[in-house]
């Protein structure tokens, strides 16, 4: 299996991302939407997201997502590329994109389930293009970063990592 | 997978606890959870049976501090030990930056430790990970049993790459933080090493 690289994002790249997910979120008429990497780190959300604990959200949706992939694996697909739950009050829609990424829609009665899908493959073709475009990048690969050089992360020392833990 | 956020000047990476059954990698995070200040943690999750035992995984996310202006955020996972849930511990280690393997010293556990190291050699390489190059630490837990292997025959069965090591025992929290603070160190080095 190919390793996961390195995901890099820059303020372009995330107002591009998060611009997307807004018109997303509008046109869907959702509650909220996350993108997460499949290793479960949140890139990116937005809509109603106040009360929501959107860093354990971006965990269990990578769970969710990576079990439901083997269940397809087990069955001869690759994956599923959309997964849906629906509850009483609220309903979730999982997509892949470009295998990188999970879009996740928080919707709600007033979302109609084809309308969310409908919007959700219209926009997962504009978020792969962003995504292609980032992990293409050579930096993705090596972990270098255009800034994290300047900013002098490249010269830690060991009182730096001291400090980190004596904040605790 | 390191993900570096220069929007949010963040860096954040996925640990994984992985060891055999019972060897007391979710104690690690529970009293990790019990530990830290609440300001700089989130909810711990645990996908566990209805006897306790962890039936996916365990998380806990850890904001660690900043460092030369990034906020450093660390995602901490278990697996499930027990040896029928194979098929979702490779699935943890999915992106994972740096791996605990938490060893249960009891003598009587020696070859569950033994076979949880080659499981987790032939997961990582199944996500595409060589396992000698991923950042890894040793924790022998459990160091306050009667019935305990010595340390050199643990290190000579299980650590034969000399990596570092820490004795343990997590449900007092001796060696939790000294371990988590020196894979934490590791997976920040190789990130600095890239730059």
């Amino acid at each position: 299996m190919r390793p996961i690289t390195n995901l890099i994002i820059y303020e372009d790249d995330l107002s591009r991302i998060v611009a997307c997910l807004n018109m997303l979120n509008r046109k869907a008429r959702s509650r909220a939407v996350l993108l997460i990497d499949k290793s479960g780190q949140l890139i990116a959300c937005t809509g109603e997201t106040d009360g929501l604990d959107v860093t354990s959200l971006g965990s269990l949706a990578a769970g969710h997502t990576a079990a439901a992939g083997a269940l397809a694996q087990l069955l001869g697909d690759e994956e599923f590329v959309f997964v849906f739950h629906e509850g009483e009050r609220n309903h979730l829609h999982f997509s892949i994109i470009g295998g990188r990424v999970i879009l996740m829609i928080v919707a709600d009665q007033g979302s109609p389930v084809g309308l969310v899908r409908l919007y959700i493959k219209k926009f997962s073709r504009d978020i792969d293009e962003i995504f292609q475009e980032l992990t293409g990048r050579p930096e993705s690969v090596s972990g270098e970063g255009r800034f994290l050089s300047e900013s002098g992360f490249g010269d830690l020392t060991d009182d730096d990592f001291e400090q980190l833990f004596n904040r605790r | 997978m390191s993900f570096i956020n220069y929007a949010a000047r963040e860096i954040n990476c996925k640990l994984v606890y992985y060891g055999p059954g019972l060897c007391g990698k979710t104690t690690n995070l529970q009293f990790i959870y019990k530990k830290v200040d609440p300001a700089t943690k989130g909810k711990l999750i645990s996908l566990a049976t209805e006897t306790e035992r962890t039936l996916f995984f365990d998380f806990l996310p850890l904001e660690l501090g900043t460092v030369r202006g990034f906020k450093t955020r660390f995602h901490l996972y278990t697996v499930p030990g027990q040896i029928f849930y194979e098929a979702s511990r490779k699935l943890i280690l999915k992106g994972v930056d740096g791996v605990v393997f938490v060893a249960d010293s009891q003598l009587e556990r020696m070859e569950a430790n033994i076979q949880s190291i080659e499981d987790m050699n032939i997961h990582l390489k199944e996500q595409g990970i060589d396992p000698v190059k991923i950042a890894l630490v040793m924790q022998y837990n459990k160091r306050d049993l009667p019935n305990i292997v010595p340390i050199d025959e643990l290190q000579k069965a299980l650590n034969p790459r000399n990596l570092e090591w820490f004795e343990a025992v997590a449900p007092d929290g001796i060696g939790v933080f000294e371990t988590l603070k020196a894979i934490a160190k590791i997976v920040l080095q190789e990130l600095q090493k890239k730059t």
